[in-house]
């Protein structure tokens, strides 16, 4: 039985060219291709069909149970800056988030970590105001940058659950160690709580903390269902295509790693057993 | 000279962990409830990162990266003029009015060119990230599901590696994938399929809970062994049991 020693072995080149490069830019220009597709689809007026999701039907009552209380809801938008794609899901979502805020006459109380998502954040929230019909009602002082420090950041946050009481919570983006001190005050404090993110490691956290949690990419389709914006539709129907053929992938690439016959077929052609062939991948 | 250097640096020494001592005793005050020590525990905290990052953004951002090279550019002792690095230096521009587009925010009139600033922000950072994701998120965490499920091909673990880890790996991430399968209802094999995903997902998650409050335990008790090895014992001059 020959022994596999991926660090030992050179990169699989095809026709000269490093097949691992290869694969990827034709998976890349695929993935591409049906986003394109279905945006052009959505662009067009064509019903996209998303499936409910259990987090943001109760959106729309997590605000609502927030006016008949008469306190403000708190949207955190995650902890990291711009260039992570969770913050700018957050970013769409707090838009549509506050527009029903503003529709409901609610105060949104944001506070941002990053110097740089604060300004989105204000402007975001500002513009949601607006497209309400209820600019004065827009706050500035309710968009706030807190901190940059991690837990300086996570102290001021509690302090405005605690203090200023808001009857819901949101926290969508990207969370690290602070989601559980987050989500724990927020239970204490008596609040509605949706937390959305794609950071695995705190999922659980606000599984168990919150009353409804967006998992992963949910946040990103999240984004999608209440901004309705073809582009978003698009790139979430082109991703869940993207998974058909990544689902279709693996299975092949179970079968070629374990089926004799095919082993022998790419064995012909690469000059190398499958399962070699692909622990060479890289 | 040398007696009154060691005595001033002690008192720093023992300033510093009294009042670390203190504010963390106050942070802790919150297990009772949210009470005015807290508060103003808090606020220290949110104040001092607020100041030191701004500091630490200033000196080793600001003034390294941009000002000492722009400074040197127009004195003309840094670098020479027409290299290579000289024709670097001069880029800086870009970044330096960039980052001055931020400051229109003041102004009513041209706040909006602020935006310019957070398009190319937003625009290179995806641009950047995004072939990195598709080799790390995708590509290798697709190859990594090419598992090997024929015993005699497993060296050493044989079944016991195919039943309790390869088949696991590859029906939890089918399964989970059709979880994030947003263009149909999860109904019929598609919801079996859903809710095998979510059994895993859950199984997880709970793994993960339990790792982490191990670690969170671990925070605790570093706070804790502070308090009493550098402040509690050494304040009363007694011997930690454990050294």
């Amino acid at each position: 039985m020959p022994s596999i020693a991926v660090d030992s072995l050179s990169p699989v080149t095809i026709w000269g060219y490093p097949l691992a490069k290869a694969v990827m830019g034709v998976l890349m220009a695929t993935f591409f291709a049906f986003i394109l597709y279905y945006t052009l689809k959505a662009r067009k007026g064509r019903e996209v069909y998303v499936r409910p999701i259990a987090g943001l039907a109760a959106m729309n009552e997590a605000v609502g149970r927030a006016t008949e209380m008469g306190r403000p809801i708190l949207y955190v938008p995650g902890i990291a800056d711009v260039s992570d794609i969770q913050t700018i899901a957050a970013i769409v979502i707090l838009g549509e988030v506050a527009k029903i805020a503003a529709s409901y006459d609610t105060r949104t109380i944001v506070p941002t970590r990053d110097p740089l998502v604060y300004p989105i954040a204000e402007e975001t929230v500002k513009n949601a105001y607006t497209d309400a019909g209820r600019p004065d009602a827009f706050r500035r002082d309710d968009v706030r940058f807190l901190s940059d420090d991690q837990f300086a950041f996570t102290a001021g946050t509690t302090g405005i659950m605690l203090r200023e009481k808001p009857a819901t919570n949101l926290f969508m983006g990207a969370f690290w160690a602070e989601s559980l001190i987050l989500a724990e005050t927020g239970f204490l404090a008596g609040a509605i709580q949706i937390a959305g993110t794609a950071n695995v490691s705190q999922l659980p956290f606000f599984v168990a903390a919150c009353d409804y949690t967006l998992i992963g990419e949910e946040l990103y389709a999240a984004s999608a269902y209440l901004s309705k914006d073809p582009q978003l539709l698009g790139s979430l129907k082109g991703s869940d295509l993207a998974k058909v053929l990544f689902g279709v992938l693996i299975l092949l690439g179970v079968a070629c790693a374990n089926l004799p016959y095919l082993n022998r077929l790419l064995d012909r052609v690469f000059g190398l057993p499958a399962y070699e062939l692909l622990f060479r991948f890289n | 000279m040398t007696v009154l250097a060691l005595t001033w640096q002690q008192a720093y020494h023992d300033g510093g962990i009294w009042v670390a001592a203190i504010l963390t005793l106050a942070i802790f005050s919150f297990l009772y409830r949210d009470n005015p020590v807290y508060k103003l525990a808090e606020h220290i905290f949110v104040g001092v990162a607020a100041g030191y990052t701004v500091a630490y953004a200033y000196w080793q951002v600001f003034v390294p990266n941009l000002w000492y090279p722009l400074h040197g550019l127009y004195r003309g002792s840094y670098p020479g003029r027409g290299t290579e690095e000289w024709w670097w230096t001069l880029l800086l521009h870009v970044p330096a009015a960039l980052g001055l587009l931020f400051f229109l925010r003041f102004s009513r009139r041209f706040s909006w060119l602020s935006r310019w600033a957070i398009a190319f922000l937003v625009g290179a950072y995806a641009g950047v990230n995004l072939i990195a994701y598709f080799q790390s998120d995708l590509i290798l965490q697709t190859k990594g599901t090419f598992v090997l499920l024929d015993p005699a091909r497993l060296a050493e673990d044989g079944w016991y590696k195919v039943l309790a880890l390869n088949i696991p790996i590859l029906i939890g991430v089918l399964a989970s994938l059709t979880y994030f399968f947003f263009s149909k209802p999860h109904r019929g094999v598609l919801g079996v399929s859903a809710r095998t995903g979510i059994f895993f997902l859950m199984a997880a998650f709970g793994a993960s809970f339990g790792y982490t409050v191990m670690a969170r335990i671990s925070l605790f008790i570093g706070r804790l062994q502070f308090l009493s090895y550098d402040w509690i014992y050494p304040l009363f001059d007694l011997k930690p049991p454990l050294s």
